[in-house]
């Protein structure tokens, strides 16, 4: 789980191109919109793909995005959860 | 009584240094490249790193050339934004496309397309400074920023706008620039020195750039020089230079000893050299003679970086040396000609005045 987490912030700084932030600057619980991260709608965009690129996840309820992308940690559970590869 | 067009401010990112600087002091020749590279400014000083993150280079020069034209201006804001491309954000198009292919036309991402699009920089200079008013790009070839140009100078021509952001930018792009060279448009690796003046051998030196300017329909203590004309021909035989030059000049009531100095787009492809090399020859060799791409690169707006350099001297009074063609000085510069072609086709001739 914790390598996924990590894996997870490398990601989102690679894909969402976050140059002034480090692993280290998002912690487990950091909300990843709003006053956390400040990621938009565009970047939700990104996860989803995410999402389904490297974790084979199709989201089909979209309502069921503002649970999964809460934070790192709460991506990682669903992953783990639902990934099938 | 038709508004004239004056240039009031200019900024300009290039493969020189040619922000925080007077006029090309610290330029230089680069012999050894044969695709020359942006020197960029502190983009941080311009646009927020929230912002920036998902611009490509081409969107934030423009972005950085059109405030320090801005600024140069003395302005805060315009009525309109003009901007010429040849390609575009061409960066984020080969990577939505090399996109498409590498994941078989599924998992799309939204950024690259969003800005991948050529009218990516005017929009997100309009956003910026939240300028609600006319805004057009232009995607001409190598009259791509001429044609910005007398949209431009028409709009002030028939007072729809009284100040107007007009520019040109363009961007390199690693895939694109491998096709450029396989098709010859540049010249090949591994053959340095790269000579721009003196070629013998084909395709150009490229380069990319950004340069912006505030175009006003009234003279200003700050103002750099008057657009008095611009013209586009498609395709001129290298023996119909000189004739459609004296034309265009006859249409401004000028002859050819009127002219103060002329700005050509010699580019270092040896095919195409003769288009400049018969005027500096015949009928401006008692002109000074300039040249910019060995400075700039060649690229679709290059001639925006020409036409940077002809206002900065119309203002300093000065020609650099590292501008120069031949030696023929003038006490006084009123009045510069810019003349620009890419391979025999899109010619352009623009006409400012002190």
């Amino acid at each position: 789980m914790e390598a996924l987490k990590e894996e997870l912030k490398n990601k989102i700084i690679t894909t969402l191109n976050l140059e002034d932030i480090a692993v280290e600057d998002i912690a487990d619980n950091d909300p990843l919109f709003g006053d956390g991260l400040g990621l938009d709608s565009i970047d939700a965009l990104e996860l989803i793909v995410i999402l389904d690129k490297d974790y084979g996840i199709k989201l089909v309820d979209p309502k069921e995005g503002k649970a999964i992308f809460q934070s790192i940690e709460t991506m990682a559970a669903y992953i783990s959860a639902n990934r099938t590869k | 009584m038709t508004k004239k067009t004056y240039i009031n401010g200019v900024g300009c990112i290039s493969t020189q240094k040619t922000f925080d600087t007077v006029f090309l002091e610290e330029a230089n020749v680069n012999h050894d490249e044969n695709v020359l590279a942006i020197v960029p400014p502190s983009y941080k000083d311009y646009i927020t790193p929230a912002a920036s993150r998902r611009m490509a280079k081409g969107v934030k020069n423009g972005i950085v050339a059109s405030a320090l034209a801005m600024k140069d201006a003395n302005v805060e804001s315009v009525d309109a934004i003009i901007t010429g491309t040849g390609l575009g954000c061409i960066e984020d198009s080969e990577k939505f496309l090399k996109s498409i292919l590498d994941n078989n036309e599924e998992f799309l991402t939204p950024t690259s397309f969003i800005q991948s699009t050529h009218n990516t920089v005017g929009a997100q200079i309009a956003l910026l400074q939240q300028c609600k008013g006319y805004n057009f790009t232009y995607v001409n070839g190598a009259v791509s920023f001429e044609s910005a140009l007398i949209d431009a100078k028409m709009q002030i021509e028939e007072d729809e706008a009284n100040s107007i952001l007009v520019g040109g930018v363009d961007e390199n792009g690693d895939y694109t620039t491998s096709l450029f060279k396989l098709n010859g448009r540049i010249k090949a690796d591994n053959n340095a020195p790269y000579d721009v003046l003196n070629s013998t051998t084909s395709g150009a030196v490229y380069g990319e750039g950004a340069s912006f300017f505030v175009l006003e329909n009234e003279r200003k203590e700050n103002t750099y020089a008057e657009l008095l004309d611009v013209s586009i021909v498609n395709t001129l035989e290298e023996n119909e230079v000189e004739a459609a030059i004296q034309s265009f000049l006859k249409y401004n009531n000028l002859e050819i000893s009127d002219i103060d100095a002329i700005v050509l787009g010699f580019d270092g492809n040896a095919d195409f050299e003769n288009y400049y090399r018969n005027l500096t020859k015949n009928s401006f060799a008692q002109t000074p003679i300039l040249y910019y791409k060995h400075l700039s690169g060649e690229y679709d707006t290059a001639s925006a970086f020409a036409f940077w350099m002809a206002s900065k001297i119309l203002k300093i009074q000065e020609i650099p040396e590292i501008a120069k063609v031949n030696t023929v000085e003038k006490s006084e510069y009123k009045t510069i000609l810019l003349y620009n072609q890419l391979n025999g086709k899109n010619h352009s001739f623009t006409l400012l005045s002190k």
